[in-house]
Parts: C-alpha cells; structure tokens; sequence
C-alpha cells in the first residue's frame, strides 16, 4: 500500500531506529563478538594479550576419532578372552597417551564403543563431557517438545469444557509459568530427595512400602527425567493457554456440522478439531523446541550436570566455561556451536511444517 | 428414565471434577509446600517433609522465619530493585518496540524488509549466547550520569535496564497485532492530512490493548524472574535483584525456614499480580499468540 | 576443620580418641566407620558433606589427597598436574574415596538440608566441617570432639584459608587505606570479629581475647590444628580452573566412574589449560 502518504523514511527510521540500535548494540554486536572470540584464546581477566587461534576451540570441544581394536591374542594365535568369554584388549590409554603413532589421538577418551564379531570400535573424543552435553540437550528437547505440547494440549481441552469454576482450574495450571525456574528447582529439590522427598514418600504410600526409594537427581538414570519431569511442569500451562486460544478460534458451526452428521469424539477431533489447531501447533512446536535448547537454570541449582554428567547441557557447557573457568573463548565457542544447531532446527522445522499448497 | 439419565449425569460431573482436582493438586502443591514450610522452624520443616505435615499448617507456626528473613538481608531493598528495574524495562520496551513495529507495519521506508527481517532473525538467539560477550561489552560501557561521564556499567540499574528494552519477541507480537488492524483506518487519517505521531498516539495504540498486555506480562515475568543475568552483573548489594539476593540464603549457617520464607516473599507479588489480573492475562497471551 | 564426632559414639563403638600428636591412621579411621555402620545406630557414619558443591570440595577434600602423598598440582614447578594427581598415590586417594560411597559409608548425593542439620540430629557418626558450624553443634550436644584428620600415610592434612585485606595499586588514598588496616587489625577487633562469627582470629594474641579461642575455650582445638595441619590450597592463578576440575573428578569418581580414566581426564584439562595461558606466569 505504497502511496504519498505511507512513505516516509525519516518517520520510519525515527520510530524504529531506538529498537534497531538497541538490537544491534546489545544482541547483534554481542553475537558477532562471540564469534570473533570463538576464534581466540580471550580470558576473561588476564594479563596475557589476546591472541588469535584459529579453529582450535572448535577441534577442542567437537574433535572426535575413531579407533577399531583387534583383540589380543596368545601365541597360538587364539583369542584371550575374561571369564564371561569377552575378549580382551589393549589398554586404550596407550593410544591415546604419548603415543607417537597415533598423535590425532592424543588426549582423547572414550566416549562410547561396540562390539564387531571380535573386534572393538572405540569411538574417541576430545572433550567428552561437551558431547554427552550436546546428547542430553538432544533428548531433553526430543522428549519435552512432543510431551509439553501433548500435555498441553489435552489439559486445553479439558479446560475448554464450559463447567462452573473452569477458570479457577485454568488460572491454577497456568501458576507455576508465574514462577521463577529457580524457585521451582529449589522446591523440587525437596521433592525429589532421595530419603525424605515427598515424591519418595508419595510412592511409598501409595504403593504400601513395595515400591523402593529412589534417589532421583543422585542416579545417573533418573537424574535427566527428574528434571524433564519439573519443567514441563513449570511450563506447560503456558502453552495450554495457547492452545486454548487456538481451539477458542474454531468456529463452533463446524463443531454444529459434525454433531449434526453424528460423528464420534474422536472424529470430532480429528477432522474439526485438529486442522484448525495446525498453525498453533506449529507455533507451539517451534517455541518448545527453542527454549528446551536453553536448558540452563534448573541444572545449575539441582544437579551441576551430574550426576556422572546425565544432567550436562550446552548451555550449562558454555557458561561453566566462560564464566565458571573464565575461558571466555571456549564459552562463545560454545555459544557459536548452540546457534548453528538451533538455527538448524528451526530451519528444518519450518521446511516441515510449510504449508504445503 | 429421566432420573438415571441424570443420575448418570451427576455421576460423569463429578468424575469430571475429580479429575480436574487431582490434576490442580499436581500444579499447585509445591507452592503449597512453599508456603507452609515457611511458617515452620527448621527442624520440624525438614521433619515434615516425609509426610502429609509437609503441606499443613501445624506444629510450631509463626512468621519468625520471615522476620529472619529480614535480618539475614535487605529483603525490602531486592524487591525495590526488581520492581524498579521490571517496571522501568518493561514501560520503555512497550513504547519503543511499538514504535518500531508501527514504523514496520505502517510506514514505507527504505531498509524496511531488511531491518524487519534482521530482528527476526535474533528470536533465534538465545540470550545464553551472548550473555558473556554481552558482560564483556558492559564492563567497558560509558554512561552520563550524576556522576558525570564513567565506564563501566556493571553494578547498575542500565545494566539490568537497557540490554533488554528491545528485543524480538515483543517488536514481533506487536507486528502481528499491527498487521491485523484495518489498515484503511490509517490510510484515510494519513489522506485527512494526521500527523504519523497522531495516527500511532490517536488512532493506532487505542486499539493496541490486548497486544499490550500481553508484550507487558511476558517482559514483566522475564526480568523479575531474570537469574542467570544480574548474577554475572551485579554484585553490590545495593543494585542487587530479588533472584541474585537468594545468595545471601545460602551461605554458611543456611537455614531453610528463612529460605522458604524468602521464596514466599520474592513469589507472592507475582503471584497476587497474576491471580488478580489472570483473566485479563491469560485471554491477551491467548489473543495474540496464534495467528502464525 | 576437623572430624566431628561425640565421646558417647567413641565409647560405644569401642575407639581410642586420636590425639593431635597421635591421629588416626587410615585403617583405624576406616575400622571406625565400619564399626559405626555395623552398629545400625546410624543412617550413614560419614558425613563428608558432599552437598556443599562449589570450593567445598577441593577445600576440604584435597587435604585427604595430600595426607596420601599426592596434590592437585605439583607445586614444585605449578605447570603441570602429572603424577601428583593421576600416580600412584592419586590413584590411591580416588580408590579410598570410590570405596566410602560404594562400601556405604557415605552418601554421593546428599540433600543440602542434612548436610546443615543431618550430625546434629544424629543421622551420621562423624562429620567433616570447619569451625564456623561448630557453634550449632556444641549447642546440639554436650559432649562433642574436635579430632584432627586422620593421616592416610603423608601426614594429617587440613585446608586453610583466610580473609586479607588490600589497597588497590589505584586507590586514590593509599596513605589513609593502610592507617585504617592497621588500625581495623588491632587484637581488639579481631577478637570482636571471632567472637562475632566464629571463624579463627589471627593472631595469638586476638585469640587470648576471644571467648571461643582463648587457652581452654571451646574451639581452641581449632587454633592448634589450624597451626599443625592445614595447608594452603595451590597458589597460582590456575587454580580457578583446577579447583573445578577437582570437584568435578571428585564427584564423578564418588558416582562410581573409574578411577584412573577419571583422574587422566582431570589431569589432562588441567595441563591443556595451563599451557593455553601460558604457564600463567611461571
């Protein structure tokens, strides 16, 4: 609607230029910085001037290596095996430590092998911790943008019934959105203690003592579903609130057509319901999947990434580097490394969701 | 027949409602927890904790740990740092961001698409990306104040201010409200010969309420319950927020009453916020979240 | 800091009392906890206090490691971690630490509520804390012991720590910043500070003024071990980075991971992030 009177350059940069520039300063400029310093070894006090080093942060934190091992074998030429039959190996530390045949190696760990027939394929890396960081930031998005969404959209659906007191319901499942992460982590820290938690207690009465007491932020395999568990808790009503919105936008004459033609609850939903919902669902899969890759606080204030590193995440990662050990350039590299991932994603996303014409 | 029908009826009511219950005790008990426990002395607090006591009022109640509270830090002053700082953020982030949305929505001028497109660009980022650079940048920041000219903006009110007044969730929910406005409206003032400021002061931002609340709760709940931030940033107490003041409770000689209470007080104002405004709250974030 | 017991636990599970001169070595200590576990008196014996994550656990874990004969560091030269960390008495160390946790003596989790309050309700035998606790406990029972660190072969070994003040190269009055420090460091204020919060005061003479730490006092223990035992945590601006690699080896080795591998990659972090700055300065 270009016309004499809807332009105006001056006006435009006048109104929009505090937000550019305030942008600009303090994300723009700030990104663009994180990326520089990715590239060198800036800490965050030192006397020591700055000096550029290339891709090294980068082969640090991703450089992984891959190491298969025929197992050893006695003079006759036969397989050494322990006494479940498994066949032995050389020590990997000789490989990996001073060992002047494999230097690309040197300083790596194990991250995770298997079994080929009698050989082993160990897969190395550089800094394990980061990449167990990247996995468990993996699954916490796989699992939580499927099940808060889910979650969500069935408790809409349950508020959006018209019973008396309904708002009281929906204003309660919203509170905990209200809530800082960070007193919701202390609180859940009481729940979910390993001798006196209330969910520990809970368990036990219901199931009259049968079920054992589990430590759940102290055992390396509950210790990420714990936390799984509390932030869709904190953050699901807030996204039930959306979906709401988005059932509340269906026009009721369609709801009217199918009672008319005598259609079930199921078919109601899925052929009403359902495709009127689809761009609040993509909204709500993208917002999901973008805050669950920002995965920090509750980590910070229950577990510190453990325990045996289950609980690391990326931006966990990042901040202990940058902040915590003062590598400040490890830390942007890190903070690099999360965009291009997100950015990745959110990409496929929208090629996924596109409307398809 | 009618009266099983009903009976049926009352029946599938009331399972409707049990359900509705047990899934509200599962949102709220923690908070419950929260509170309870804060009335409670230490030792019987964490006693409690392994068995229903943990969410009633008994024993040995009494509002000592939040006068503790008190003693152990300056618990008035952290909830006037955060309210100062929310509210201030959150005043200056709905006109300057509105502004811009209407300059992007209404306004043809050059650069328009490219700038728009730039700050959408930034949803992307999250704000952990940048928040060391960001340190960084602030410690070296001039700034013209009482004092005259200094650098350094760390240990401040702008550093928890300024960084966060534009950002691109909200120029985003104010674009789309903005695009779903008749624009005839703002043609036919512009032909009467309004001013630009008129048609946004006059026209444009009556109409702008729904978005404005939501753009304002969403700031609100981000900044007070902003944590990993003001931790870097500020370290005198005097600038400190409600989250950075939790420290102080975690020190030597912790004690979890006064923790509790603590938690309570920094909670409670949202909470009483949001319960007395939830209606207007919920149905704005609902109104402006979905049109994709 | 000390292990904190009662004379009631030592008489009843039959345990000579360790003296300064005299502490325990590692298997009477390791023969006390098993003892106080056989008992059933207790939910766990030992109490090191793993929920205090942070500067906790190379304060007051590292010691037990030097008591072994290894360190976080070799202070010799300060560049490099090898041997001192991952030989054989590192090794050593991470096994007896791996062996508490996994025989039950310990908790590897541990809810910071029963770190605060779990000796003084009488959850654990003996506890590892600092002096600053130590008001809430003799206020707890009347019959509490101090007892020095047990000696796992190299010595008894207790962390140390301090307050300093400082004037900045570019304070504006450095004149005025020394008189007021020399005036704020009188026996009198420092006594007023101890009294006030509990920690040790610094000088003999500030600590005949004090209630707890004058000859006889309820925490004057704490003076003397302070003097014989403790050593100062490493002294280079590396140890930011290797007091979090500690912690972290600490807490996954208490986890169950093994133990060599766990200190290799401990050690390795921490040589890669001193050469990076190179060698800090030594």
């Amino acid at each position: 609607m270009a016309s004499k009177f809807t332009r105006s350059n001056r006006v435009g940069w006048l109104m929009a230029g505090p937000a550019a520039f305030l942008i600009a300063a303090f994300v723009v400029l700030p990104f663009i910085f994180a990326i520089i310093l990715s590239f060198t070894n800036q800490r965050l006090i030192s006397p020591n001037p700055t000096e550029f080093i290339g891709l090294s942060n980068y082969e640090q934190l991703l450089g992984v290596g891959v190491l298969s091992l025929e197992p050893e074998r006695d003079a006759a030429g036969a397989v050494l095996r322990d006494a479940e039959g498994v066949p032995s190996y050389k020590a990997l530390r000789s490989y990996t430590r001073n060992n002047p045949e494999y230097p690309q190696f040197d300083g790596m760990r194990e991250w995770f092998s298997f079994q080929q027939g009698d050989n082993r394929t160990y897969v190395l890396a550089r800094d394990v911790v980061f990449m167990k960081a990247i996995v468990n930031t993996f699954i916490f998005v796989i699992v939580v943008a499927p099940v808060q969404a889910g979650l969500a959209l069935v408790l809409a659906l349950l508020i959006n019934q018209r019973l008396k007191g309904i708002n009281l319901f929906r204003a309660i499942y919203f509170m905990p959105v209200v809530v800082s992460i960070v007193v919701v982590s202390l609180l859940w820290r009481f729940i979910y203690d390993g001798s006196s938690g209330l969910l520990n207690n809970l368990l036990g009465a219901l199931s009259f003592g049968a079920i054992p007491k589990v430590d759940w932020l102290g055992n390396p395999s509950t210790a990420l579903g714990a936390i799984i568990a509390m932030s869709i808790w904190q953050a699901v009503g807030f996204h039930m609130v959306i979906w709401l919105s988005g059932l509340q936008t269906i026009s009721p004459s369609l709801y009217e057509a199918a009672a008319i033609e005598g259609s079930s609850k199921w078919q109601v939903f899925r052929y009403v319901t359902w495709p009127g919902l689809r761009n609040t669902a993509v909204l709500i899969l993208i917002v999901i999947t973008m805050q669950a890759f920002s995965l920090f606080s509750q980590i910070d204030v229950m577990t510190g990434g453990g325990p045996l590193d289950s609980t690391q995440t990326i931006v966990f990662q990042a901040v202990e580097r940058g902040y915590g050990k003062q590598d400040i350039s490890g830390g942007s590299t890190i903070s690099v490394i999360l965009f291009v991932i997100v950015l990745s994603i959110s990409l496929l996303q929208r090629w996924l969701t596109r409307e398809k014409n | 027949m009618a009266t099983i029908a009903s009976d049926n009826r009352g029946l599938r009511l009331a399972v409707r409602y049990a359900v509705l219950i047990l899934i509200a005790v599962i949102f709220i008990f923690p908070l419950v927890f929260m509170l309870m426990s804060s009335l409670k002395p230490d030792q019987q607090l964490l006693n409690d904790t392994g068995s229903l006591a943990a969410f009633l009022p008994v024993g040995d109640i009494s509002l000592d740990n939040y006068s503790d509270a008190f003693k152990r830090a300056p618990v008035g002053l952290f909830i006037f740092n955060s309210v100062l700082v929310t509210g201030v953020t959150v005043l200056l982030s709905l006109l300057i961001c509105s502004a811009a949305a209407f300059a992007f929505v209404f306004v043809d001028w050059r650069g328009r698409e490219l700038v728009l497109t730039a700050i959408l660009a930034t949803l992307i980022v999250p704000f952990e990306t940048i928040a060391i650079p960001l340190l960084l940048i602030a410690s070296k920041l001039p700034w013209l104040g009482l004092d005259g000219l200094t650098f350094g903006w760390l240990n401040s009110y702008q550093v928890q201010i300024v960084p966060f007044i534009a950002d691109g969730l909200t120029i985003f929910l104010f674009v789309q409200y903005f695009k779903d406005l008749p624009g005839e409206l703002i043609e036919a003032a512009r032909v009467e010969g309004a001013s630009w400021g008129q048609v946004y002061r006059r026209i444009v931002m009556p109409l702008a309420g729904p978005v404005l609340a939501t753009a304002a709760i969403l700031k609100f709940l981000v900044m007070y319950n902003q944590y990993l931030w003001p931790l870097m940033v500020v370290q005198e107490e005097g600038y400190r927020p409600v989250m950075v003041g939790l420290q102080y409770f975690f020190q030597l000689n912790r004690a979890w009453g006064e923790i509790m209470a603590y938690l309570s007080m920094i909670t409670l104002p949202v909470l009483a916020f949001y319960l007395f405004l939830q209606r207007a709250f919920i149905a704005s974030i609902a109104s402006t979240g979905v049109k994709g | 800091m000390s292990l904190v017991t009662r004379q009631s636990t030592l008489d009843a599970l039959g345990l000579r009392t360790p003296t300064l001169e005299q502490p325990w070595t590692k298997d009477e200590f390791m023969d006390a906890l098993a003892k106080a576990k056989a008992s059933g008196k207790y939910e766990f014996a030992f109490d090191p206090g793993t929920a205090w994550t942070g500067e906790w656990y190379p304060y007051a874990f590292s010691p037990f490691l030097q008591s072994f004969g290894g360190d976080i560091i070799d202070r010799t030269t300060y560049k490099s971690a090898e041997g001192k960390l991952n030989g054989d008495a590192g090794v050593a160390f991470g096994e007896w630490w791996q062996g508490l946790f996994k025989d039950g003596y310990a908790q590897a989790t541990q809810d910071p509520a029963d770190r605060d309050a779990g000796f003084n309700s009488g959850k654990y035998a003996f506890s590892w804390n600092g002096n600053w606790a130590a008001i809430g406990t003799l206020a707890a029972y009347d019959d509490v012991l101090f007892l020095p660190a047990p000696d796992f072969g190299a010595g008894p070994k207790i962390g140390a720590a301090s307050w300093q003040f400082g004037v900045s190269a570019k304070s504006a009055h450095p004149d005025g910043a020394a008189k007021f420090i020399e005036f704020a460091l009188q026996d009198k204020y420092l006594a007023a500070f101890s009294d006030g919060i509990g920690l040790i005061p610094a000088t003999a003479s500030a600590a005949a003024l004090t209630e707890n730490y004058k000859p006889g006092g309820k925490l004057a223990v704490f003076f003397d071990l302070s003097a014989k035992q403790a050593l100062v945590r490493p002294v280079t601006p590396g140890y930011v980075v290797e007091a979090k690699v500690f912690e972290k080896a600490l807490a996954d080795i208490a986890n169950g991971a093994s133990v060599a591998d766990t200190l290799d990659a401990a050690v390795d972090e921490i040589d890669a992030d001193i050469e990076k700055n190179g060698n800090y300065g030594f």
